[in-house]
C-alpha cells in the first residue's frame, strides 16, 4: 500500500515549524524519530485520567495503569514475536540493556579468558559495557572487522569464532552506515560455537520487521525513541531459559518476592529485572507508538523509506566532492557522507542555518571512524514522514554549503 | 584597547548582518580562513580543547606582563569564532582576562556556539583562557 506521506506528516506536531525562517527538515531520524500526536496524547491522558504506581495498588487508578502498562508489554511481545510477555523487559533504553546483559549474564557466566565478540560497526554503547566486564572478568574483546562498504567480513567474523567465544555482541543495523547486518548468518555461526547473541537493534527496529524467534536470538535490545515513542524507555528481549538462570541486575523495590533482613527472594520474571517504580507514563504511551507503526505496515514504511534512500543516493552522490561513506549493499535509509575539504561540523552548520537538521561527528562510533579514516560524517536519515522535496532542500543546502566554505 | 572596546568593534562589526545569515558566517568563514595556523610544534596533546565535533588548540605564553594566546580548529566556522575569542582576550594582564565578561558572543547571536553542549569546545576554550590567566596572575606583580 502506497502511504500519504502528506496525511501522516500532519500527525506529527513538531514538523509544522521553521527553524531559522526556513520550513524544518528533520532529518536526524537515526538519532531519535518524532512523535505522532497520538503517542502526545497517551502521555497526557495518563497524567490527567489515571496516573499511579502499578502492580502493588488495589485502588482504580492503580489497576487501570497496571493494565496499561501491561497491555504494552504484550504489544511489544508481539512486535517482537517473543513466545512470551516473561521475555520482555523495560529498560531506560538499549544502552541500559546490553548493560542490564553485562553485569547480570556476564557477570555470572563469562569467566577469565572467555572472549567476546563485538564489531568494528558498533556504536559505544556496545563496547564500553563489554569493556567494563572484560576489564573487571579478565575476559577478553574481539573485535571483527568490516570492508571498504562498510559490512562485517563473515570469513573473518568465523576465524574469530572459537569454543572460547561466550558472547557476541553485533549491531543489526549500523547507526553511523546504515549498514544491516546479516544477522541470522552471525547468530547461527554463533550458536554453532555454543556461544549467545545479543542483537543491538536500537537502528533497526524503526526499518526492520523484527522476529526474535525467527532469528533464534539470545537477546535483542532496543530504544522505544527511535520508533516513535516516548525517550528514556527500552526493551530488553531475552530467551527465558536464559533470563530464568540471569542474577538480578538492580535491587530494590517490584523485583523482590520477600525480603527479610537475613535474605531476600526474587521476583518472577519480567520484574525480577524491574526494580523500583518504572517509567510508566512513558511505557503506557509506547503502545500508541507501536500500534501507529502497525497501522501503517511496516513494509509499507520500509518501501517508502528505501525510494527516499535511492533519490537521495542518487542526488547526493551527483554532489562534486562528496562522498558517501557506507556503501553497504543491505542499507536503511541512513546516508552518511563527507564532502572534500570540509569538515562535518562546518557541514552541520550552514545546514542548520537553512533549517535543516542533520548529525555530525562521530556518531559515537569513534572505533569505526578510526577504521575509515576519517573525523567523522555528516548523517541525513530519513523517516517515513520525509519527502522527496526535503531532499531536495538537502541538495540545496549542500550546495550552499560548498558555495560559502570552499 | 580594552577587552569592551574590543567586543564592541566585534558587535558593530556585525550589526550590519542583523538578518544575513549568509553574510554572517561568510564573514566568520573569513575570519577562520584569515586566522594564521598554529604551528604544528604547539598542536600537542596538551594544547587541545576537546569538543564533540572539532578540536580546538589553544596556546598561551605569558610576555611583558600580558598573556598571548594562539588557537586553532579543525572546522572553519569554530576556527573563525576561535579568532574571535583570541582578538578580545589576547594581549590583556591576566586579571583583566579573569574579569573579562564576554557579551559580545551573545550580542553577535551566537551564543548557541558557545553553550555547554558537546557540539564544539568553545565553551571550554573560555574556561581554559581563563585558567591559564588564573596560573600567570600569580607571576604578576
Amino acid at each position: 500500500m502506497k502511504l500519504d506521506i502528506n496525511k501522516i506528516r500532519q500527525d506529527f506536531p513538531i514538523l509544522e515549524q521553521s527553524i531559522n525562517g526556513k520550513k524544518l527538515v528533520y532529518f536526524d531520524n537515526a538519532a531519535t524519530t518524532q512523535k505522532p500526536t497520538v503517542v502526545i496524547e497517551a502521555l497526557k491522558s495518563y497524567y490527567e485520567g489515571y496516573n499511579a504506581n502499578i502492580h502493588r495498588g488495589i485502588h482504580h487508578l492503580a489497576e487501570k495503569a497496571t493494565a496499561a502498562f501491561e497491555e504494552t508489554r504484550k504489544t511489544v511481545r508481539a512486535f517482537l514475536n517473543a513466545k512470551t510477555t516473561e521475555e520482555i523487559i523495560f529498560t531506560c533504553g538499549t544502552t541500559d540493556s546490553i548493560n542490564l546483559v553485562a553485569n547480570s549474564y556476564g557477570q555470572k557466566f563469562i569467566s577469565e579468558g572467555d572472549e567476546i565478540l563485538i564489531s568494528t560497526l558498533e556504536h559505544h554503547s556496545d563496547i564500553v559495557p563489554w569493556q567494563m566486564l572484560c576489564e573487571g572478568k579478565g575476559c577478553i574483546l574481539k573485535i571483527i572487522p568490516i570492508n571498504d562498504a562498510g559490512e562485517i567480513i563473515l570469513e573473518e567474523y568465523e576465524k574469530l569464532l572459537s569454543p572460547k567465544t561466550k558472547l557476541v555482541s553485533v549491531v543489526h543495523v549500523s547507526n553511523a552506515l546504515g549498514t544491516i547486518n546479516p544477522i541470522k548468518t552471525i547468530i547461527d555461526k554463533a550458536h554453532a560455537f555454543g556461544a549467545k547473541v545479543l542483537v543491538d537493534g536500537a537502528q533497526a527496529c524503526s526499518h526492520i520487521d523484527i522476529d526474535v524467534q525467527a532469528l533464534d536470538a539470545d537477546f535483542y535490545a532496543l530504544s522505544a525513541h527511535k520508533l516513535f515513542g516516548p525517550t528514556g524507555l527500552g526493551v530488553l528481549y531475552g530467551k527465558k531459559e536464559l533470563l530464568v538462570t540471569m542474577p538480578p541486575y538492580r535491587g530494590g523495590g517490584e523485583m523482590i518476592k520477600e525480603v527479610t533482613f537475613e535474605k531476600t527472594t526474587y521476583a518472577d520474571l519480567p520484574y525480577k529485572f524491574e526494580a523500583g517504580t518504572p517509567n510508566i507514563a512513558d511505557v503506557v504511551a509506547f503502545k500508541f507508538a507501536l500500534d501507529y507503526i502497525q497501522n501503517l505496515g511496516k513494509t509499507n514504511i520500509a518501501a517508502h523509506e528505501n525510494e527516499l534512500l535511492a533519490y537521495a543516493t542518487e542526488k547526493l552522490g551527483a554532489i562534486e566532492g562528496l562522498t558517501i561513506i557506507g556503501t553497504a549493499k543491505e542499507k536503511v535509509s541512513v546516508i552518511s557522507f563527507i564532502l572534500e575539504g570540509i569538515h562535518p561540523q562546518d557541514i552541520g552548520i550552514i545546514l542548520d542555518q537553512q533549517g535543516i537538521a542533520v548529525r555530525t561527528g562521530h556518531h559515537c562510533t569513534q572505533p569505526l571512524m578510526q577504521r575509515l579514516g576519517i573525523p567523522g560524517t555528516a548523517r541525513a536519515s530519513f523517516s517515513v514522514y520525509n519527502t522527496f522535496e526535503e531532499i531536495d532542500a538537502l541538495v540545496a543546502g549542500i550546495l550552499k554549503v560548498k558555495k560559502l566554505l570552499s | 584597547m580594552s577587552i569592551n572596546e574590543l567586543q564592541d568593534e566585534i558587535i558593530e562589526e556585525f550589526e550590519l548582518f542583523e538578518e544575513d545569515w549568509e553574510g554572517k558566517y561568510e564573514y566568520i568563514i573569513d575570519l577562520g580562513k584569515k586566522l594564521s595556523p598554529l604551528a604544528e610544534e604547539f598542536k600537542t596533546e596538551d594544547n587541545i580543547i576537546k569538543g564533540c565535533q572539532s578540536v580546538v588548540w589553544l596556546n598561551a605564553k605569558y610576555e611583558n606582563g600580558l598573556v598571548i594566546f594562539e588557537g586553532d580548529s579543525q572546522a572553519i566556522i569554530v576556527k573563525g569564532l576561535v579568532n574571535m575569542l583570541l582578538k578580545v582576550l589576547t594581549n590583556h594582564t591576566p586579571t583583566e582576562i579573569l574579569n573579562a565578561d564576554l557579551y559580545f558572543i551573545d550580542k553577535i547571536g551566537l551564543t548557541s556556539h558557545l553553550a555547554q553542549t558537546r557540539s564544539n569546545g568553545l565553551a571550554s576554550m573560555v574556561k581554559q583562557m581563563k585558567t591559564y590567566a588564573l596560573a600567570y596572575q600569580s607571576l604578576e606583580k
